[in-house]
C-alpha cells in the first residue's frame, strides 16, 4: 500500500465550499409550473495535494455534478471552489474565474469518464487523442516533439507507442481508459477528477486501471477526486471518503473510519448492501434498503429519514448539519450529518474470519 | 440422466459466422441444473455465458447457429431437446409459455412503454396453458387475481401499480415489476441475464432478496448471469465459471471461493478489491482476454495464465475432472496425473 502518499503541510490542493447547484424544472403534465432541483445543496470537502478523496453515492446524489462544478462545466449556483496550484500560494476561487484564467486553470484540473467508448473521438488517432490538450494550449512544439511527447505517455501508462497511429476502436476498452488517463495526465495536472473510471470495465481489467491510478499518482503527486458508487474500490484508491445523498455530504472521514466505524446510517445501508465477495458472511437478505426519492421530492428535515430504520420525529422536520464526531482534526476528522450519531451502533461488514 | 435434473446442456456449441471469420461464443459447455437449484454463472465479458443463456432458452439470435451439443429439458410434459426444436416452433412456444422465463439488464426495455404494468403482466398469465382452458369470464377473473397476487408478492400492493405505466414508477418498483412479470407464469426455469447491473446497490440488494426469495418459495431453478463475484457469492449456490467459451470451474459456491481450483478463477479473486480485510494490492490478470476471432490452442487461458507449462498448456484443451466431490476443474495442472507432480 502506497498510503498517504505526498500529502504536504496543511493547505488542501482543492477547497470546495458550501457548493450549490439548482436546475430549474417545469413540472406537470402541461410543463407550466416552474419548479427547481437542488441537484447540490451545500457541498464542502477538501482535496489534498498528492492524495486521493472519494465522492461515493448512488444515481442522483450529485457526485457527478459536483465534479462537473468543479471544472466549470456546469456553473455552479452558489458556493466556491478554491484551487491552490502551490503549497502556501494563493487560492483562486474557480466559480469567478473568467474565461481565461478558467482555461489555465483547466489545464492543472483534468477529468476522467467511466465510458471509454464515449469519451474518446472515434475519428481521432491515439497521437492526436493524447497529444490534443498540448495542440490545444500551444505547447506541442514541432510534430516531432509531440510525437516524443506523446510516446512518453503511452509508455507511462503502459501501452505500446507503436500503436499511436491507430484510432479507439482497435483499442480494448482497458487500453481506451490508459488512453484516457495519458491524455489527461499530459499537462501535468495537479488534480484530476475520475469519473466512475472502471465501472465499465471487465473485473480482471479494472484492477489494472486502479493499480495505474495509484502509480501515477505515487509518481506525480497528484491529487485524485475518484466518484464511484463501487465502495470496494473507493476503499483501495481512496485515503479519505465522503458519502452523498440527495445533493448533500452525510458523512466524510477517512477509509478506516468510514469501513469500520460508519457513522451515519445511510453509509450503513450502503456498506451492507455491497455484495462482497465472500459466502460465508452473506449479509445482503439483512438489507431492508427503500427507495430514493427523486431530485426534485427531497424530503424535509433529514433527507434520508424516510428510509433511515433510526428515525426520531426530530429527524423529520429538522436537517442535521454536518459536523465533527469524535476527537479527530484535520485530515483525520469525522464528520456526519446526523442527529442520533452519538447514540447508535452502526454495523460495518465483518471481517473474514 | 438423474431423474432430479431440470435441464441437461451438453457440449453445447455456438458459433457465429461473420465475414472476419467465425466466432466460436460457446465451446463445448457442458451442465446440468437441478429441479430448484439457484445456479451461477460467471464471467468477463465474451466468455460465452449470455448465449449459453440464450440457447437454453431457444433465442439464439438468427446469425448463431449450434454446431454441435444439446440443451435437453425435462418438464412435466417430458424431455424436450431445445436445441432441436425450430426457433418458433410450438413446442418451444409452448415451453416459453409455461415453464420458461426471463429477466434481462435493463428493465425499461423489457417492458412495453405503452402498455400498463397490469395488461402486461395479465397478458403473461393470459398465456399459460391451465388458464387458457377457463370458460372466459373465469379467466378473465383468475388472470386479474392472479397479477394482484404476484404484484403483493414482490412488494407492489397498491392496486395503483396495475394500471401504471413504466414511467410512473421509480427504478426500484420497476424492477420489482419486473420480477414479478417473469414469475407470474410460475416458471420452472427462469434465467436471469445480469438482473441487477444497472442498478443502484441498494436496490440491487433488494432485487437479489427478491429474486432469492421468489426461487425458494415458488421451488423454481435460476440461472443468474453475472460478471459480479459478489453477487454469485450472495445468492447462487452452485457457480459455474466461464472463459472463452468453456466452463472451466464448476463448485459450490463456498467451494470455489474457498477453494478455487483454476488458475482463471485464483486470478478473478485475487484482482478484485474487497470491502473488508487487510489493504493487500490487487494483482491483476495481464494482457487482456484474446480475441475470439483466434482462439489459443490448448487450454484457451494459457495466454494469460501465471502457471502456463509451454508445450503442454497450449497444446490439448483440458477436460473437466473432478477436484473434490461436485467441484470439477477444467486445467491440465490439476488433472489428477498433475496433482502428484504439483504437490
Amino acid at each position: 500500500m502506497s498510503g498517504v502518499s505526498g500529502v504536504s503541510g496543511a493547505e488542501p490542493l482543492l477547497e470546495v465550499s458550501r457548493l450549490t447547484k439548482v436546475y430549474a424544472r417545469e413540472v406537470g403534465l402541461l410543463r407550466r409550473r416552474r419548479g427547481e432541483v437542488r441537484a447540490l445543496d451545500g457541498v464542502s470537502f477538501e482535496v489534498l495535494r498528492g492524495a486521493t478523496l472519494a465522492l461515493v453515492g448512488e444515481s442522483g446524489c450529485g457526485k457527478t455534478t459536483t465534479g462537473l462544478c468543479i471544472v466549470r462545466s456546469e456553473d455552479p449556483s452558489g458556493g466556491e471552489v478554491l484551487y491552490r496550484a502551490q503549497p502556501g500560494g494563493a487560492a483562486r476561487d474557480v466559480v469567478r474565474m473568467d474565461a481565461a484564467a478558467l482555461r489555465r486553470v483547466r489545464r492543472e484540473i483534468r477529468m476522467v469518464f467511466q465510458d471509454p467508448f464515449a469519451s474518446l473521438n472515434a475519428r481521432m488517432t491515439a497521437l492526436r487523442i493524447v497529444g490534443e490538450p498540448l495542440i490545444n494550449n500551444g505547447l506541442a512544439g514541432s510534430p516531432a516533439r509531440l510525437q516524443e511527447r506523446v510516446a512518453e505517455m503511452l509508455r507511462l501508462v503502459q501501452l505500446d507507442p507503436i500503436y499511436m497511429n491507430r484510432y479507439p476502436h482497435s483499442f480494448s476498452g482497458g487500453q481506451r481508459q490508459r488512453l484516457a488517463f495519458a491524455r489527461a495526465f499530459i499537462l501535468e495536472p495537479r488534480l484530476v477528477i475520475a469519473d466512475e473510471p472502471v465501472s465499465a470495465l471487465d473485473v480482471s481489467v479494472q484492477a489494472q486501471i486502479l493499480n495505474l491510478m495509484k502509480r501515477l499518482q505515487a509518481q506525480r503527486g497528484t491529487g485524485y477526486l475518484f466518484i464511484a458508487h463501487n465502495l470496494a474500490v473507493v476503499r483501495y484508491l481512496a485515503e479519505r471518503v465522503a458519502i452523498m445523498y440527495l445533493g448533500r455530504i452525510v458523512e466524510l472521514a477517512s477509509r478506516q473510519e468510514v469501513f469500520t466505524r460508519p457513522r451515519h446510517p445511510y453509509t450503513e445501508l450502503l456498506l451492507n448492501s455491497s455484495p462482497n465477495p465472500d459466502p460465508a458472511a452473506r449479509k445482503l437478505h439483512l438489507v431492508r434498503a427503500g427507495e430514493i426519492p427523486a431530485a426534485g421530492a427531497r424530503p424535509p428535515g433529514c433527507p434520508f429519514h424516510p428510509r433511515c430504520p433510526y428515525r426520531e420525529p426530530r429527524c423529520a422536520v429538522e436537517e442535521p448539519a454536518l459536523e465533527a464526531s469524535g476527537a479527530g482534526r484535520g485530515a483525520g476528522e469525522h464528520l456526519v450529518a446526523c442527529h442520533l450519531h452519538r447514540r447508535l451502533t452502526l454495523r460495518a461488514p465483518a471481517a473474514p474470519g | 440422466m438423474n431423474g432430479s435434473a431440470l435441464l441437461e446442456v451438453e457440449d453445447l456449441q455456438v458459433v457465429f459466422p461473420s465475414r472476419e471469420g467465425a466466432v466460436r461464443a460457446v465451446n463445448g459447455v457442458t451442465f446440468t441444473l437441478g429441479r430448484d437449484e439457484m445456479l451461477g454463472v460467471i464471467g468477463e465479458s465474451g466468455c460465452g455465458k449470455s448465449v449459453t443463456a440464450l440457447a437454453v432458452l431457444g433465442i439464439l439470435p438468427p446469425a448463431a447457429r449450434v454446431t454441435g451439443g444439446a440443451v435437453r429439458y425435462f418438464g412435466a410434459g417430458g424431455a424436450v431437446t431445445i436445441t432441436a426444436q425450430a426457433r418458433d416452433g410450438e413446442t418451444l412456444q409452448q415451453l416459453r409459455r409455461n415453464d420458461l422465463s426471463m429477466i434481462f439488464q435493463e428493465p425499461m426495455t423489457s417492458f412495453s412503454p405503452v402498455h400498463t404494468i397490469g395488461n402486461q403482466i395479465m397478458e403473461a398469465i393470459a398465456m399459460l396453458d391451465e388458464v387458457r382452458r377457463l370458460p372466459p369470464r373465469q379467466r378473465r377473473r383468475e388472470v386479474g387475481e392472479r397479477a394482484a397476487a404476484v404484484l403483493g408478492r414482490v412488494g407492489l400492493s397498491d392496486p395503483g401499480v396495475l394500471t401504471a405505466y413504466p414511467h410512473h414508477l421509480s427504478g426500484g418498483m420497476r424492477q420489482r415489476a419486473m420480477i414479478a412479470m417473469a414469475v407470474a407464469c410460475e416458471p420452472r426455469l427462469l434465467i436471469a441475464d445480469e438482473p441487477t447491473t444497472a442498478l443502484d446497490v441498494t436496490l440491487q440488494a433488494q432485487a437479489l432478496n427478491l429474486l432469492r426469495e421468489m426461487q425458494r418459495s415458488m421451488g423454481m431453478a435460476v440461472i443468474l448471469v453475472t460478471h459480479d463475484l459478489g453477487v454469485i457469492a450472495e445468492v447462487t449456490e452452485r457457480v459455474l465459471v466461464m472463459y472463452l467459451g468453456r466452463v472451466v470451474e464448476a463448485a459450490p459456491v463456498g467451494a470455489l471461493f474457498a477453494r478455487p481450483q483454476h488458475p482463471y478463477t485464483r486470478a478473478l479473486l485475487a484482482s478484485i478489491p474487497r470491502l473488508t480485510g487487510p489493504l493487500a494490492a490487487l494483482a491483476p490478470i495481464r494482457g487482456m482476454v484474446p480475441s475470439p476471432y483466434e482462439l489459443p490452442p490448448g487450454c484457451a487461458f494459457h495466454t494469460r495464465c501465471g502457471e502456463f507449462v509451454p508445450g503442454r498448456c497450449d497444446r490439448a484443451a483440458p477436460a473437466r475432472v473432478a477436484a473434490a466431490p461436485a467441484h470439477e476443474v477444467a486445467c491440465l495442472l490439476r488433472a489428477p496425473e498433475a496433482a502428484g507432480a504439483a504437490s
